[in-house]
């Protein structure tokens, strides 16, 4: 039996008229990266702040460490952290005041808090920036200030509403260095994105939702494989060349001029193979590309089949 | 329990002395106006209008009642920015209790008006302002203004957990520097058009400023003072019953 740390059992929240949760299931391993991926308004952040017992859910029940959120709140807020969508910290405070204030907040003891503040403060390479006041933070330093601050409480379970929305591509990286880290320290990471390469670098597991559902469930490669296998595109000189190679190699023709896809599982096998027949041939090749299906695919895929159900 | 409570309030106190003293700007643009308004009036409209006093002395104690209000705005915006920033958020997601937020913002506006207050009255005994209270009357007024800047505290509040952005949240000051005008604090309620006299004589601001200037000048307080209490303690128990209600169960 495999330790489900959050589980989420037919989840339903309503404003008004407007469905944002349609019933939601998850299950989420510890010491996992998951993510929940989703457009704007497909109700990712609604799942987080009735996770973190900010909402409360209509119906359904969801259990972090086995506490119900709803009846235990207090309990739950002791195990959890929440980063936000946008960076909360105090822009009048130093980033070290931010620090120490939360650390009060959670009642550790001063010294608890010196050591924790410092070395957190290390960790996220703040330690230069520590006596400056928040607001001449950069996007990124005050996200990683957020996620240092939300480690204070060693949490066992991590929500990090979009972490990178936002961000400069160097800070995006720096940010997913960040929490790689974190989860390899054993913390649960539940993570929401609009970004698929961010749930596809970082997530053991991913759920696309869509409408207020979960409409595909698995590991980046097992979503991938909904779609499809990967193309393989030889790309030949002319148009004499492309028709002699399809002649021996078979496949379609390409987006591309004188181009010929083929498709495969195994994409490496017969890229080899069909580079060996070329050669053998003297046919020789241009540019040959290999294009394995993205999360993007995925996501077009499995949002397309829900707005025709 | 109690003693995080009091750890907790502590701790987001200072959080918001921290916040006056790195945000002075504002602090003495509140100033200003009060300030600005009392120079106005005293050198200006001040010798076209009749109140049997040295006008400077009718004057003072409105405007620091109108200073009072014009800080009180700083809880309903801090509590608007808080929300619109996501540190509510995130505070309201670890296990302390949720009025000790509001409890910070209280406190720091006592102390942000203990300040302005101060600043004021100075500029105000300089322009000649000569109250002749003793050390009972000087109790009395600072336990009146304290009655002021707490309850509209919570007013503001209330206005801060409402307001969906900080700008909304800022509108609450309209009340808070309205209300003194239609009182008896800068003309004496018996020279305004008769609907304004009966609106201005049943507002909570007319026996406070009465009260007030009353206590500092010697003169006979007759009810002011019970009037004042009756209003500013309802306002206050209301909205911190209101207040505290209100932010356990803000949903978005």
């Amino acid at each position: 039996m495999k330790n489900t740390i959050i589980s989420i059992e037919n989840l339903t929240k309503r404003y008004g008229d407007k469905e944002v949760l349609k019933g939601v299931n998850l299950n989420v391993e510890a010491g996992t990266i998951f993510a929940l991926l989703g457009e704007n308004g497909a109700g990712k952040t609604t799942t987080v702040k009735i996770l973190s017992t900010l909402i409360r859910a209509d119906n359904g029940v969801a259990k972090i460490g086995g506490i119900d959120v709803n009846k235990k709140p207090r309990e739950v807020k002791k195990i959890i952290s929440l980063t936000g969508q946008y960076a909360s910290v105090d822009e009048l405070l130093t980033g070290k005041e931010n620090m120490e204030m939360m650390g009060k907040l959670y009642h550790l003891s001063n010294r608890e808090i010196r050591t924790s503040v410092n070395s957190l403060l290390n960790q996220f390479d703040l330690i230069s920036a520590a006596k400056k006041q928040v607001k001449d933070y950069s996007g990124g330093m005050r996200r990683k200030l957020d996620l240092a601050i939300s480690l204070l409480s060693q949490p066992k379970v991590l929500f990090l509403d979009e972490p990178t929305t936002g961000l400069d591509p160097r800070s995006r990286l720096s940010m997913w260095k960040s929490i790689q880290e974190l989860a390899k320290n054993g913390v649960t990471i539940f993570l929401t994105t609009q970004y698929l390469d961010e749930a596809d670098k970082l997530a053991d597991k991913i759920a696309v939702i869509d409408g207020g559902m979960i409409v595909e469930e698995g590991t980046a490669d097992e979503l991938k494989s909904i779609v499809g296998e990967d193309t393989l595109g030889f790309t030949f000189k002319n148009e004499q060349l492309t028709t002699a190679a399809m002649k021996l190699i078979g496949g379609e023709e390409g987006d591309t001029p004188y181009e010929c896809v083929l498709t495969s599982e195994e994409s490496v096998e017969l890229l080899r193979e069909t580079l060996n027949v070329l050669h053998q041939n003297m046919i020789e090749v241009e540019k040959v590309n290999i294009r394995k299906p993205t999360l993007d695919d995925v996501f077009m895929h499995t949002t397309k089949r829900s707005e025709e159900k | 329990m109690m003693r995080y409570w009091v750890m907790d309030s502590w701790t987001m106190t200072q959080r918001q002395v921290k916040h006056l003293f790195r945000n002075l700007d504002s602090l003495f643009i509140s100033i200003a106006l009060p300030v600005m308004m009392m120079l106005l009036f005293v050198y200006v409209f001040g010798g076209a209008i009749e109140t049997g006093m040295d006008y400077v002395n009718f004057v003072v104690p409105s405007v620091i009642v109108m200073c009072v209000g014009q800080t009180c705005v700083f809880p309903a915006t801090g509590i608007a920015e808080d929300k619109t920033k996501g540190i509510f958020d995130r505070l309201r997601s670890m296990p302390i209790h949720s009025s000790t937020l509001l409890i910070g913002q209280v406190n720091g506006n006592i102390i942000r008006n203990i300040v302005s207050t101060s600043l004021v009255m100075g500029v105000a005994m300089l322009i000649g302002f000569r109250p002749s209270a003793g050390l009972i009357e000087w109790i009395a007024i600072l336990s009146i203004l304290l009655l002021l800047v707490v309850s509209l505290s919570w007013l503001s509040i209330i206005f801060g957990l409402m307001a969906s952005s900080v700008e909304v949240a800022s509108s609450v000051s309209m009340i808070f520097l309205f209300l003194p005008y239609l009182s008896d604090g800068f003309v004496p309620v018996d020279t305004m058009p008769s609907v304004l006299k009966s609106i201005a004589r049943h507002q909570p601001f007319t026996p406070l400023i009465n009260a007030l200037r009353a206590l500092m000048l010697g003169l006979p307080i007759e009810n002011n003072l019970w009037l004042t209490v009756s209003w500013f303690v309802p306002i206050l128990f209301i909205s911190m019953a209101f207040a505290s209600t209100m932010v356990k169960g803000i949903k978005k």
